[in-house]
């Protein structure tokens, strides 16, 4: 990684430049909630002007640009009694820009999933190679909780990180791609001032961050209460919508669904982004439902994020980011979930007795 | 400004399969296209019962015909275009590399999609995928085979797997029970199985309908008329989740260690490749740890069965 320093003016010169002549998204502002304060989403962006460099989150992640709601898988084209199956890999090159830590964290975690293992998507790998990114850091929300996650920082994954320090930008490049995009603008290499001034930012953000969720020895926690009584409770307020899935930076279970063209004459098989919480999640033809209780989908979504992911890849695919808490409609979040579990866990240790709640 | 596009070719991208499994399942070398379906013709459609059918494929093309192998147990994913796909498990011979069959159950929209079809209609198989039952480690040793209803399709695989290799083992019990006499299916088959390849084979049904001789009541009942010797038994049991559990616990108070009972697992795969999540169970994936499981395992999965 080359690192380098660069103006607010300069900066502003730059991101006009690579905006404007790419397909690029960015944090806007869309609207403002019921007390007034801004909504952000990543849109599509065509000059600096667009872009909220000081955004505070968007409500749904990066994540459908690079693995979209919809995409096409394949397409069967009909005809003589016969079809032929057509698939393609085409990606458009696009430009993410304003990514934070945990969305940057997210993604090399869909890298993981998507590109490692027995079976790498061509179709991921085509999106993510035409995909540049341009990371920002920020000073968290009351209710992130990236940093128990350890993911308030972020190493890889993207081509250009931007952290501000004052009146400069301190440039991580971390890409051939960023750096030569970089060498039409005047930057300059960092001084031991610049340095002690990321330094500063870094422990700022650090110390910042309110939310704590007790992570450490989670997977053994949750193996445990596999039966406890809280997974009914939760999942009796959960409404099954899949808002949680939807917004999440790292869910990326999907459906694979076909559907005819209305001319008959071919056909197109897409995927699709599910939610382990839509009631038909794990049900099988025939209906039998291996998951048929609210409670049972909530579990394993908790399941997968926590202690699954965690067994296969040694890494939850939470990333503390904490969108799922502000979406839902039921006023589930992680960090209450987490902590019910590890109360009631506790108190468990300490009672020779089983507490009443128990059965 | 410079362009940002990347181009992605075939050879951009590892597309050998290296295996997950446990040592037992041999890995395979073979390159497998994921994500392109081998076309496939329908060349004979058997009526089994009322709402099975037995489908015979031929892969249309002959280097693709050569390239598809698969070992007992495994599954692939048949897609009718238009409708989607589903996985369905192999239910022909191994050694039969010139057609692929596969016993189907008019139940959602992709059967219900493919029963319309006729012979020589055109469908597509991706795979073969998941683990598979650990036939070599069985060799010289009894086997007992235990179906339950429509668990006979991926049983037929291991069962044509010791026809052809029945040198290598040496008792085989099949345990076959159905709701009712009318749902035995490959009934045509018995007489071969039981006199050609010497396999004590023995039918029970719950509700016995006229005419019906044999034994009636639970599949359980049948493990009083053989003798099973704990010591050197293998046991394969497919069939209903509720199946499982009875078959399972009988077989372990015989004796049978559980690693040495082997179950197929249900699961509605959507993609086949570990991918979707679909078929998770915990921190396994049935498509990739499964749909062949021995039942320690499964004991050890929370909501397996």
């Amino acid at each position: 990684m080359i690192y380098k320093v660069i103006s607010k003016p300069g900066f502003t010169a730059f991101v006009d430049t690579l905006v404007s002549s790419n397909t690029s998204y960015g944090p806007r502002q869309v609207d403002t909630d019921l007390n007034g304060k801004p909504i952000y989403q990543f849109m599509p962006v065509s000059s600096s002007g667009d872009i909220a460099f000081d955004y505070t989150v968007t409500c749904s992640s990066a994540k459908h640009l690079i693995m979209p709601y919809r995409e096409e898988l394949s397409r069967f084209r009909f005809g003589d009694g016969n079809w032929q199956q057509e698939v393609h890999y085409d990606a458009p090159s696009i430009v993410l820009f304003g990514l934070h830590p945990c969305d940057i964290n997210a993604i090399n975690i869909l890298d993981e999933v998507m590109l490692n293992g027995p079976y790498p998507s061509p179709y991921y790998l085509a999106r993510r190679k035409n995909t540049f990114i341009v990371g920002m850091d920020h000073l968290p929300l009351p209710d992130c909780f990236c940093k128990s996650m350890n993911r308030h920082t972020v190493s890889h994954g993207f081509d250009l990180f931007c952290s501000d320090i004052g009146d400069r930008y301190f440039l991580s490049i971390n890409s051939s791609k960023a750096y030569s995009l970089l060498k039409e603008f005047e930057t300059s290499e960092p001084s031991e001032e610049d340095d002690r001034q990321l330094i500063e930012r870094r422990k700022l953000i650090k110390q910042s961050f309110v939310t704590n969720v007790e992570v450490t020895g989670l997977p053994m926690f949750l193996d445990i209460e596999f039966e406890s009584p809280i997974w009914e409770k939760w999942g009796d307020k959960c409404l099954n919508c899949g808002t949680c899935a939807m917004v999440c930076p790292s869910c990326y279970c999907y459906n694979v669904e076909e559907h005819f063209d209305t001319n008959l004459e071919s056909s197109s098989k897409q995927r699709r982004l599910y939610s382990c919480n839509l009631v038909d999640f794990a049900q099988v033809t025939g209906g039998h439902n291996f998951r048929p209780r609210n409670g049972d989908r909530l579990k394993y979504r908790y399941y997968h994020h926590y202690r699954g992911f965690a067994i296969n890849d040694n890494q939850p695919l939470c990333v503390g980011c904490n969108r799922c808490g502000r979406a839902c409609l039921a006023d589930i979040n992680p960090k209450d979930v987490i902590n019910d579990l590890r109360l009631e866990n506790e108190s468990c240790t300490t009672c020779v007795s089983p507490s009443p709640g128990r059965i | 400004m410079h362009d940002l596009r990347f181009t992605l070719t075939g050879q951009d991208l590892n597309r050998e399969p290296f295996a997950r499994h446990s040592p037992d399942f041999s890995k395979k070398s073979e390159v497998m296209i994921t994500d392109r379906g081998y076309k496939c013709r329908i060349t004979n459609i058997v009526p089994l019962s009322e709402s099975e059918r037995l489908f015979q494929l031929r892969i249309v093309d002959p280097c693709e015909r050569n390239l598809f192998t698969f070992r007992p147990g495994q599954f692939l994913m048949l897609e009718v275009p238009g409708y989607g796909e589903a996985p369905i498990s192999i239910s022909s011979s191994a050694s039969n590399r010139e057609f692929i069959e596969l016993c189907i159950r008019k139940t959602g929209h992709v059967t219900s999609g493919l029963y319309e079809a006729r012979s020589g209609a055109f469908v597509a198989i991706r795979g073969p995928f998941g683990t598979s039952f650990p036939m070599a480690s069985m060799q010289d040793n009894n086997v007992l085979l235990v179906a339950g209803g429509l668990g006979i399709a991926p049983l037929r695989a291991p069962l044509f797997w010791i026809r052809d290799h029945r040198d290598h083992y040496r008792n085989v019990s099949f345990l076959y029970g159905a709701k009712e006499a009318s749902q035995l299916l490959f009934t045509y088959q018995f007489e071969e199985w039981k006199t050609v390849s010497h396999i004590d084979l023995r039918t029970i049904v719950e509700k016995p309908s006229e005419g019906w001789q044999g034994r009636t009541g639970m599949i359980t009942s049948l493990f009083d008329d053989i003798t099973i010797d704990p010591a050197n038994t293998w046991a394969i049991v497919c069939g209903p989740p509720v199946m499982f559990k009875f078959v399972c616990t009988h077989l372990d108070k015989l004796g049978i260690p559980m690693n040495r009972m082997f179950v197929s697992l249900e699961r509605r795969m959507h993609c086949g490749m570990g991918k979707c999540c679909r078929c998770m169970v915990g921190s396994t994936f049935t498509c990739l740890d499964g749909p062949v499981f021995d039942y320690w395992s499964v004991m050890n999965l929370k909501e397996a069965i």
